[in-house]
C-alpha cells in the first residue's frame, strides 16, 4: 500500500518538474496554430521510453494479463469527448488531480464535474455493460 | 517555441514513467488516472476488498506532490480569464470521456502505447486530434 503512495508523489512531481501541471502550458502544446509549446511531446517520449522498456518483463513476471483490444464505438467516442474537455480546459486527470494543491477553485470544481461525468458514463442506459469495465 | 523546456520536460516524463513503472510492479495495477479516479465511485460490484485504499493512497501522494512542490518552487500563479463554469464543462466531459473509453493521457498514453496497445494508440490519436480542434476554437475563434 504504501508503494501506491510513492508511486503517487513520484508521478506528482513528475507533472510538476515537467510543467504539465500548468493548464496553460498543455493549451500551448494543443494550439498548433499559435506559439507551439512541443513540451508535451518530450514528456510522453520521457514516459513512454520507460514504460516500453520496463512493462514488458514486469507483466511477464507477474503474468498480467489485459484482455480488452478492442477498437469499438465507445473507446472513440469516448477518447473524443475527453480531448474536447482536455482542449477546453488544458486538464487531463493526473494534472487537475495534483493541482488540488494550488488552493484555488478552478480544480477543485474540475475534479468535481470529472467525477459527476464519470457517473454519468456509467448510467448510460444504451451502454453495454462489457464494453464499459474501466481499470 | 519560446516556452519549450526540453530538459524539464524529458526528465519529468521520465519520473512519470518510472512511477507508472512502480506501480505496476508492486501493485500490478495501471497508472491510469482516470481509472484510479473512476474506480473510487459507482465502482464494479466484481472489486475486491481492500481495491479502495490503493486508489486513495495514489490520488494522496498526486495531491502531496503538488504541495510539495510549492514548496519548493513558489505558488502556481491563478489563471485569468478562465470561469468555473468552463472548468465544469470541461471537466465533465473529461470524467464522461475517459470512463466511457477506458483512459487518458496515462492509461492510454504514457501505460498504454509502453505496451504497445493498438487500442490505445488508437485512443492517443483521437483525444490529440479533438483536443488540439477545441484549443483552436477556445483561443483563436470563441
Amino acid at each position: 500500500m504504501i508503494h501506491a503512495l510513492g508511486a503517487g508523489l513520484l508521478f506528482g512531481v513528475g507533472l510538476w518538474l515537467s510543467g504539465m501541471a500548468n493548464p496553460r502550458k498543455v493549451l500551448d502544446f494543443l494550439d498548433i496554430t499559435g506559439n507551439w509549446d512541443p513540451s508535451l511531446l518530450l514528456v510522453m517520449g520521457g514516459a513512454v521510453a520507460v514504460t516500453a522498456v520496463f512493462f514488458r518483463p514486469v507483466i511477464a513476471r507477474k503474468r498480467l494479463s489485459f484482455d480488452k483490444t478492442a477498437i469499438d464505438l465507445p473507446l472513440v467516442a469516448g477518447a473524443a469527448i475527453f480531448g474536447i474537455g482536455w482542449g477546453i480546459g488544458g486538464y487531463c486527470p493526473g494534472p487537475a488531480i495534483t493541482a488540488l494543491s494550488n488552493l484555488s477553485l478552478e480544480p477543485v470544481v474540475f475534479v468535481a464535474a470529472m467525477v459527476v461525468g464519470g457517473l454519468l458514463a456509467k448510467i448510460r442506459p444504451s451502454a453495454s455493460a462489457g464494453s464499459l469495465a474501466q481499470r | 517555441m519560446a516556452n519549450f523546456t526540453p530538459v524539464a520536460s524529458l526528465a519529468g516524463g521520465i519520473l512519470i514513467g518510472l512511477a507508472s513503472v512502480w506501480l505496476l510492479a508492486a501493485n500490478g495495477r495501471i497508472a491510469g488516472i482516470s481509472g484510479i479516479l473512476h474506480g473510487l465511485f459507482g465502482a464494479m460490484s466484481a472489486q475486491p476488498p481492500g481495491d479502495r485504499s490503493w486508489r486513495v493512497l495514489f490520488i494522496l501522494g498526486l495531491v502531496a506532490a503538488g504541495f510539495a512542490w510549492h514548496l519548493y518552487a513558489g505558488p502556481a500563479p491563478a489563471r485569468e480569464g478562465f470561469g468555473l463554469g468552463w472548468a465544469a464543462a470541461a471537466g465533465l466531459l473529461v470524467g464522461f470521456g475517459t470512463r466511457l473509453g477506458g483512459g487518458c493521457t496515462s492509461g492510454h498514453g504514457v501505460c498504454g502505447l509502453g505496451r504497445f496497445s493498438l487500442r490505445s494508440l488508437v485512443a492517443v490519436i483521437v483525444f490529440m486530434a479533438t483536443g488540439m480542434a477545441a484549443t483552436y476554437l477556445m483561443r483563436h475563434v470563441l
